[in-house]
């Protein structure tokens, strides 16, 4: 694979890149979705699905973020929330697993269900909801601690069993463990930024959640640790459904199997701007043959 | 550069380098003298703020050990005071009433002190008039004269609901008291200082708030919360007003217990106590006390640090 060797120039040029089978993709010719997902002939949304939003509304203070959004995420595929600054898709993924919690005047309305149970619901606990529903965030945000304890936090906090095994599988599956195996006691500030965040989904897999947001994971990485990423977000979707959000349309193009894209609205006054969902649909129409022609004009870079 | 006249090196090109050239020569090449003036006056006055802190301190330690050799031997750690024989007399039962002292603060001010941090910035939330409110007189105890804490901790501490009467431990209490928002303060620094980044790390995996305050913000936060038991420590052991209010007495022959009620002395009282009487061998053994404070200050201070060391942090 021409684009895992450090120090080389990624493939023949920075918008294309070789899968594994050498197939070229290129991107410079206009976005081209590979072929994953259902294939052909079978119904794209006739699969289980993990979240059902409906009417969600998100405010920070009583203005508005994201406004009405309803959509269904399916099970052990990539879903991607694309669309300009501004246009709420962070706040909609951090609603997911209740990390808008955090933030004292944010309020949900609407509903959010998790394999039909609503996320909002009274009874439930947010710490229980994150535990099966994990997050990696923009930045990479390593523990100050050792590789091994990185990994090891979430089973030990979690009360899991064999926590060796544990780091040992994350480790795996994260494709790090052959480059971190001498090094486990190692601080983890010590890694390059693309380990860091493959550390940082690592971390997230040790605790098997169900499901793993994704906020801009690669938005701080050059192309080569991007690229390590998209594979691994691959591989991963065989044992996990994966929520992304991306600036990088090419990104959402690559990996997902669906896509969402969301704008900015402003008021007539121009004083509050929310984000509405415009479009919701397998990720080949959206960037081939969307039904709005917001979503063309930004797909093709026109606005935004 | 070179369409402006159809051929390189020709005459205008040329003119219009040597032009160029000359003027960004002449930018570089000097400050104005008036910006030169100005910029070697305010390095000489910083230099002069730093020499007066150190002058000053340098003069203390110099008089002190000057003074203070004809006294300093092994004894001074050793002996008891003496009225009858200064060239005996030592320091050891304020020495050990010191230690107990700092070790009762210690003991004292880093749970609180850090509770307290960890309620104001992870729990506390400041839209609410009372946190504020806590927050504005932590930051105002911090400044209090130490003799408010004295009479504080006499009718409080001594007298009063605890009726502690005049032990050491109490004077550990009043001492606690008086550097506990110093404590207080840091402690929200080093905590506030830990990136945000990191608890949502942990809680995004599912750990409960305060699994993430106890195993991830905590930790982090260590080095900074010594920092600031040093500087508590450094003004507690050098504290005198409160303790004489508290029942430290002035002479004391035998060593202290922390509970034991027939007195307890401490090093900055037995030195005010010498450096008060009139006999020469006094002021000499008053210096040398001071040194054996120094000593004290700068072993634990040492300590701290080195702890600190180990558990710095990089983000």
């Amino acid at each position: 694979m021409s684009n895992s060797i450090p120090g080389n120039p990624v493939g023949e040029g920075q918008l294309e890149r070789k899968d594994e089978q050498g197939e070229e993709r290129g991107l410079s010719q206009g976005i081209v979705v590979p072929e994953h997902g259902a294939g052909p002939g079978v119904d794209p949304w006739a699969g289980e699905m993990v979240f059902e939003l409906r009417d969600v509304t998100v405010s920070y203070g009583g203005q508005p973020a994201v406004k009405d959004v309803s959509m269904d995420i399916p099970r052990n595929e990539i879903t991607a929330l694309i669309g300009p600054s501004g246009c709420g898709k962070s706040t909609l993924l951090r609603c997911l697993n209740r990390m808008n919690d955090l933030i004292p005047s944010a309020e949900v309305e609407g509903e959010i269900d998790y394999h039909g149970q609503d996320l909002y619901g009274p009874k439930v606990d947010p710490v229980q909801v994150r535990k099966m529903i994990g997050m990696v965030f923009q930045k990479p945000n390593p523990f100050p601690k050792s590789i091994f304890d990185n990994i090891a936090f979430g089973p030990r906090v979690l009360g899991l069993g064999d926590v060796d095994d544990r780091v040992q599988a994350a480790l795996k599956g994260a494709a790090l463990w052959d480059e971190v195996k001498d090094r486990l006691d190692d601080n983890a500030y010590g890694m390059s930024g693309g380990q860091q965040q493959r550390l940082c989904i690592a971390r997230t897999m040790a605790v098997d959640p169900e499901v793993i947001l994704m906020d801009e994971p690669c938005s701080a990485l050059d192309p080569i640790s991007t690229g390590k990423i998209e594979d691994l977000m691959l591989e991963l979707k065989e044992n996990f459904s994966i929520v992304i959000v991306t600036h990088n349309m090419q990104q959402a193009a690559r990996v997902s199997d669906k896509t969402a894209f969301l704008i900015v609205r402003l008021d007539a006054a121009e004083t509050a701007r929310w984000g509405e969902l415009v479009e919701y649909d397998v990720t080949e129409r959206i960037f081939t043959n969307p039904a709005d022609s917001r979503t063309e004009d930004y797909v093709t870079g026109k606005v935004g | 550069m070179a369409s402006l006249s159809g051929q390189p090196g020709s005459g205008r090109v040329r003119f219009a380098t040597d032009g160029a050239r000359a003027v960004t020569a002449e930018m570089l090449s000097e400050q104005p003298r008036r910006d030169l003036v100005k910029g070697t006056i305010f390095f000489a006055l910083l230099l002069l703020a730093l020499t007066v802190a150190l002058v000053g301190l340098a003069a203390i330690i110099i008089q002190a050990a000057v003074n203070g050799a004809p006294a300093i031997s092994p004894t001074l750690f050793t002996n008891g005071p003496s009225t009858i024989n200064p060239s005996e007399a030592g320091f050891r039962p304020a020495l050990i009433g010191t230690i107990y002292l700092i070790l009762g603060v210690i003991v004292l001010v880093v749970p609180l002190g850090v509770g307290a941090a960890v309620y104001l910035e992870e729990y506390g939330d400041r839209e609410k008039w009372w946190n504020r409110t806590i927050e504005l007189n932590v930051q105002n105890l911090a400044g209090v004269p130490s003799i408010i804490y004295g009479i504080l901790g006499l009718a409080f501490i001594v007298r009063g609901p605890l009726d502690l009467g005049f032990i050491l431990a109490a004077g550990s209490l009043t001492l606690a008291l008086l550097v506990l928002p110093t404590v207080i303060l840091a402690a929200r620094e080093a905590i506030r200082a830990v990136p945000p980044s990191i608890r949502e790390g942990s809680l995004a995996l599912g750990a409960t708030q305060w699994q993430t305050i106890r195993r991830q913000v905590l930790p982090a936060a260590i080095p900074g919360v010594v920092t600031g038991v040093i500087l508590a420590i450094s003004r507690a052991i050098g504290e005198t007003a409160p303790l004489l209010l508290v029942g430290a007495a002035t002479f004391v022959t035998f060593n202290p217990t922390f509970l034991g009620d027939n007195g307890y002395s401490a090093l900055p009282v037995l030195i005010f106590n010498y450096a008060s009487r009139p006999q020469d061998e006094f002021r000499v053994l008053a210096s040398a006390g001071v040194v054996v404070m120094l000593v004290v200050l700068l072993a634990m201070n040492s300590f701290a640090i080195w702890l600190r060391n180990r558990y710095e942090q990089q983000w």
